[in-house]
């Protein structure tokens, strides 16, 4: 499936078959199978195997299916894009980023594996993720690289060693590549996904760091374990005064849709289309966490 | 697709299985030996089955093939004995140079 939300995307090791069998169990929006860093060189192709046989038989229910293939130097990519086409991978997540140019080539190999099994073409989306301050700076021209291209990612683990640098419980290190990532994600209309908390046993941290992203606009954060998912999930969860608000708005901005009216009112305010944008997404983000938001309700 | 030397794929780890493929010397019979060892017994059989579908694929007729399998699903052991053939079609080093074997995509289901 394709999905229109993604607060949480979890890491599975790829050549671990505990861990792939059945993470849907925890209720992320997007499954990302690792064939990357958690996969040692010597491993790859049983990974690769693994995760082709496990997407090729089991069901994931609704989750997206995205999968961390390796980087575009490596000599591990084209054979990991081909099976992971074939095996019906949603989506495909780039490591190390640089440019545009590595979109560009990516979505010509996965492609030519489209049109080798049959699906259709462009039914595969592209996520890039940017670890180093070459590709920060490039965030804009690789978030319109390619229009299967649906999102890009921050991993900061290698992003703050590239800077000389390490990761602090403010993050501030970070500030100047989340700011940057968020704009260029927003000025292409594609998502803009934050990067791994590595402390499991640090909840406070991960709920500060999940709250500060979410006020900066970023769509949703990568995560590394299945007890990370109700927290990052609640931070994007609407309040029921939000949900109700948002309610009102969708609502009186189709009211006046019907009557061939131009200009959106409530409560005798003006209501403009950012409001109504926003109010959509906050129902969106409501019916993921289970609420009702139907008419019924209103 | 010939098994040219003894390789190995898969863990001991729970939901796992460690595969070992080994080439059968000429003449030897059966042709195609298979070992299951299963932690749960009752299962054996099961994975006997899902291990000789996986052969099957690769048309591996020929070679020794042991699963000892730790509670893995049927994809898991299908990966593992795939990954092992593959492994075991290679070359030795030292050997006659051949194609690498490279997983055929096209045709694994």
């Amino acid at each position: 499936m394709i999905a229109t939300l993604r607060r949480t995307m979890l890491f599975a090791p790829g050549n671990n078959p505990a861990l792939i069998k059945d993470p849907q169990i925890y209720g992320p929006d997007s499954i990302i199978f690792d064939l990357e860093d958690s996969v040692s060189p010597a491993e790859k192709d049983a990974a690769r195997l693994l995760v082709f046989c496990a997407m090729k038989s089991l069901d994931y229910g609704r989750i997206e299916k995205a999968v961390r293939v390796n980087g575009m130097d490596t000599p591990w990519i084209r054979d990991d894009v081909e099976a992971m086409v074939r095996a019906g991978a949603d989506l495909i997540r780039l490591p190390k980023a640089e440019c545009a140019r590595d979109l560009v080539a990516l979505e010509a190999m996965v492609e030519a594996a489209e049109v080798a099994c049959g699906r259709p073409v462009g039914e595969v989306r592209l996520m890039a993720a940017l670890e180093g301050p070459l590709a920060v700076l490039n965030a804009y021209e690789i978030a319109t690289s390619t229009r299967r291209l649906v999102g890009i990612a921050l991993s900061a683990e290698d992003f703050v060693t590239s800077m000389k640098t390490s990761r602090s419980a403010d993050g501030v290190e970070l500030f100047e590549a989340r700011g940057r990532i968020v704009l260029a994600a927003r000025a292409a209309g594609v998502m803009a996904i934050d990067t791994v908390f590595t402390d499991l046993s640090d909840e406070e941290g991960l709920l500060r760091e999940a709250r500060l992203i979410k006020q900066m606009g970023f769509d949703g954060k990568s995560v590394i374990n299945p007890a990370q998912i109700p927290i990052v999930n609640g931070v994007f969860e609407p309040t029921a005064d939000e949900v109700r608000k948002a309610r009102r708005v969708v609502a009186a901005a189709a009211e006046a849709e019907a009557r061939g009216v131009g200009v959106i009112s409530l409560d005798g305010k003006m209501i403009d289309k950012p409001i109504v944008e926003r109010a959509a997404r906050v129902l969106d983000l409501a019916r993921a966490s289970g609420a009702k938001v139907g008419e019924e309700e209103r | 697709m010939d098994i040219l030397k003894p390789a190995v794929a898969g863990t001991l780890e729970s939901c796992d299985a460690a595969v070992t493929v080994e080439p059968r010397p000429a003449g030897s019979l059966p042709l195609l030996e298979l070992v299951v060892e299963s932690s749960e017994g009752r299962f054996a059989a099961k994975v006997g089955v899902a291990a000789r579908a996986a052969l099957a694929e690769l048309g591996v007729t020929r070679a020794k093939v042991t699963v000892r399998d730790r509670s893995a699903l049927d994809c898991t052991i299908r990966a593992r004995v795939l990954a092992a053939c593959l492994r075991g079609a290679e070359p030795a080093c030292g050997a006659e140079p051949v194609a690498k074997a490279a997983a055929p995509w096209e045709a694994l289901k």
